[in-house]
């Protein structure tokens, strides 16, 4: 089977096949993370960029990484936001890299729809890695592979997830993939954090803790940005730690055996307890191991890979 | 110079009049309005007859909310080809908002606006003033001065008042002078870093959201000043349900408040954001299904009593780029007429209705002497065709702006002549 697509921008536009595909192609690249020499020739010649307009370790090195396994050369950029609001436009950005011939372009932007809009400029395939509050796709794709390998499936299962999902880019991409996969998604946060209108998701949003990890497979927490959004959204990161983190007690609510899952970076002691984080249900972990095979798979399957 | 429209479906709702009949005009005002003018007039010399069966004769249309962007912001529009677009669109008379660089908040710049119309001899272009010195919101600005130069009436338009107390002292100050306060209701707190309509959709794409409250609130302080004060309120660009409802109510009460809103809220909704298109940032956003429903309703019932376009141009580069980015606001000149035909091939409104919010309720809101065709009045008037399918082409726009949303879409009903003071200053056919 193929990917019979151009780009990757969101999980609004993969079907449930497609998603089926990409899982199944990113388990069969894990055995490559653990050789000893960890590369294989398949995307040899092929140019990679990455586009970064916002700060980012893990899906930076990610993609990087992924890149660098199936021998692809890649290219690393990082541009702040706000030289660009004063320089160059992104479409010009953009066209300049269209002119040096690469194959994918993965682009990080604080703007919702950066990557659409470069999708429809340019002839080379983009990869969404995180566009404002939106989608943040390879996330939500390692997110339902590691919940598949651990759980050996996906629908029917009960995901919980906590935080501000109003602000969440990964949030969203995880309710359209676990959805659209068959899985019943509570998400609970302070009611300032869920956005209006989010049941039309197909979600049963609650505003305790406790309401929405009852019961749960799978909880998943959010972090919690605590740079620019504590001023009006939320009292306190000691009130939200209190009411709102993953704890001994509450994670007791969940299924004896719920996982845990945060995309990171974690806020230990905010969002989530360390003891939990670091203990015998968590799965945070797996999550980037994961990461680097589902970006290894995209990689392949948009430069044309079959399986 | 005598002009004889021959044969067309006259509509005039300054004088109730719809029927067939002909029209003629001299030295550029209205001569005669009857049955069968043709044979005693067609020996006149210079004569030109038009043969308009099937064609529809208006008063010249009027928008009375329109950003020209000259002085300050040329790349964007100048007086000229706003001029330019507005007869294409139909329009012989436009108010422009004082949102340029410098602020139309000085004689100087009402002057200057005044001598461009002249200069380009197009449309009659009416300066609106602002409200405040360089529209922020502290000081008043000199009403009586501004009035003498031409000013029609006041506006932060693109901007609330936000201070109470200054919104309070404009509308008591332009009700001495019989002047309208064009209220732009948004409330900056509520709004503040939105990008579009707060609902369903914006959960979807992310984006940052701006709540219909925020306009409701400030409709609702406005509605309060306007009663407590007895002064003459418009308010701009209504989009939500909310609103609508206040201003009926209020009108009910017999408050002196007058509203307007576009053809992009009662054509489009939220709904039409999920590609990003940068084209559909406009403030207020695009509401919901219901508010657009509302709205509709709201011009069916004469609670909103002004159509207009709201015509905001902007370069390429404005819009180009990232959805937050992008400037807001749309192009209308060339499509509002079209647009709001559709309400009357919707059964919304009748021909009659939908002109007079074109026309005799603009002109009554700024209190323009135009907006019908009485005898002696200035020769403004507009044909249009009701059959005329066309292709919206932004590329064909003589509006330097190219920021429509409604590039590609098939419209029905179209203006094909515009005459401004018994001059033909476009034609179509």
């Amino acid at each position: 089977m193929k990917l019979n697509r151009k780009d990757v921008l969101g999980i609004r536009e993969l079907s449930v096949e497609e998603i089926r595909l990409i899982l199944d192609t990113a388990e069969s690249f894990l055995e490559v993370s653990t050789r000893e020499i960890k590369k294989v020739p398949t995307l040899r010649g092929r140019t990679v960029v990455n586009l970064f307009y916002e700060p980012s370790t893990r899906t930076r090195t990610s993609f990087e990484i992924a890149g660098k396994r199936l021998s692809a050369d890649t290219i690393n950029i990082s541009a702040s936001t706000s030289s660009v609001v004063k320089g160059e436009t992104l479409i010009d950005t953009a066209k300049n890299l269209e002119a040096m011939n690469p194959d994918i372009i993965v682009i990080r932007h604080s703007a919702a729809g950066a990557p659409h809009l470069l999708a429809g400029l340019l002839r080379q395939s983009i990869i969404n890695a995180g566009d404002g509050a939106h989608e943040h796709p390879t996330q939500a794709l390692l997110d339902m592979m590691t919940i598949r390998s651990k759980k050996g499936r996906i629908e029917g299962l009960q995901v919980a997830i906590i935080g501000d999902i109003a602000h969440s880019r990964v949030a969203r991409s995880n309710i359209l993939g676990l959805t659209k996969m068959g899985a019943r998604v509570s998400v609970a946060g302070p009611a300032t954090m869920i956005p209006r209108g989010i049941e039309k998701m197909g979600v049963i949003a609650h505003t305790r803790i406790e309401e929405a990890i009852r019961d749960a497979d799978i909880v998943m927490m959010l972090r919690i940005q605590t740079e620019r959004e504590r001023q009006s959204i939320f009292p306190s990161l000691r009130e939200y730690a209190q009411y709102f983190s993953l704890n001994r007690r509450n994670i007791e609510l969940a299924k004896p055996d719920a996982l845990v899952m945060h995309p990171g970076p974690i806020n230990r002691g905010v969002e989530i307890s360390p003891d939990i984080a670091d203990g015998p249900r968590s799965i945070i972990l797996d999550q980037v191991t994961n990461g680097v095979a589902v970006r290894m798979a995209l990689l392949y399957l948009l430069t044309g890979g079959d399986t | 110079m005598t002009l004889l429209l021959k044969g067309g479906r006259v509509v005039d709702p300054s004088l109730n009049r719809d029927e067939v009949a002909d029209l003629l005009i001299k030295n550029g005002k209205i001569v005669k309005l009857g049955k069968d003018l043709y044979k005693a007039n067609k020996a006149a010399p210079d004569i030109e007859v038009l043969d308009l069966r099937g064609k529809i004769v208006v008063p010249g249309l009027i928008d009375i909310h329109t950003h020209l962007r000259e002085p300050g912001f040329e790349y964007k529009e100048t007086i000229a080809s706003g001029s330019e677009a507005a007869l294409a669109g139909g329009f012989t008379s436009i108010a422009c908002m004082p949102n340029t660089n410098p602020v139309n908040d000085n004689r100087s710049v009402t002057e200057f606006i005044r001598r461009k119309t002249t200069e380009c001899g197009l449309v009659n272009v009416y300066p609106i003033a602002a409200i405040s010195v360089k529209s922020e919101g502290t000081f008043l600005t000199e009403f009586l001065d501004l009035k003498d130069a031409g000013a029609v009436g006041f506006s932060d338009d693109g901007k609330p008042v936000m201070n109470a107390a200054l919104m309070r002292r404009a509308l008591e100050y332009a009700s001495s002078l019989d002047m309208p306060i064009i209220a732009h209701c948004e409330d900056k707190n509520l709004s503040a870093g939105g990008v579009m309509h707060e609902g369903f959709v914006a959960a979807e794409l992310g984006l940052s959201a701006i709540p219909s409250v925020a306009e409701e609130i400030m409709v609702a302080r406005d509605l309060l000043l306007a009663e407590f004060t007895s002064a003459p309120l418009h308010i701009a660009h209504v989009s939500t349900a909310g609103s609508v409802r206040m201003i009926r109510e209020a009108k009910a009460r017999g408050i002196r408040v007058t509203a307007e809103t576009a053809p992009h809220y009662f054509t489009l909704t939220d709904e039409a954001l999920r590609g990003f298109d940068t084209n559909l940032k406009v403030y207020p956003p695009l509401r919901s299904r219901e508010d657009r429903a509302s709205v509709r309703e709201g011009l069916s019932d004469g609670t909103l009593d002004v159509i207009a376009s709201d015509h905001a141009p902007h370069a390429r580069t404005d819009k180009e780029v990232e959805f937050d980015y992008a400037a807001s606001g749309l192009t209308g000149l060339e499509t509002s007429l079209s647009l709001s035909l559709g309400l009357v091939a919707d059964g919304a409104l009748t021909l009659l209705s939908l002109i007079e919010k074109m026309t005799v309720n603009p002109a009554g809101v700024l209190r323009l002497p135009k907006g019908g065709l009485a005898i002696g009045a200035d020769a403004d008037v507009t044909v249009i065709d009701p059959d005329r399918e066309w292709i919206c082409d932004r590329a064909l726009f003589r509006s330097r702006g190219r920021n429509s949303p409604f590039h590609g879409w098939t419209m029905k009903g179209k203006a094909i002549l515009t005459i401004v003071g018994g001059t033909v200053r476009y034609r179509d056919f």
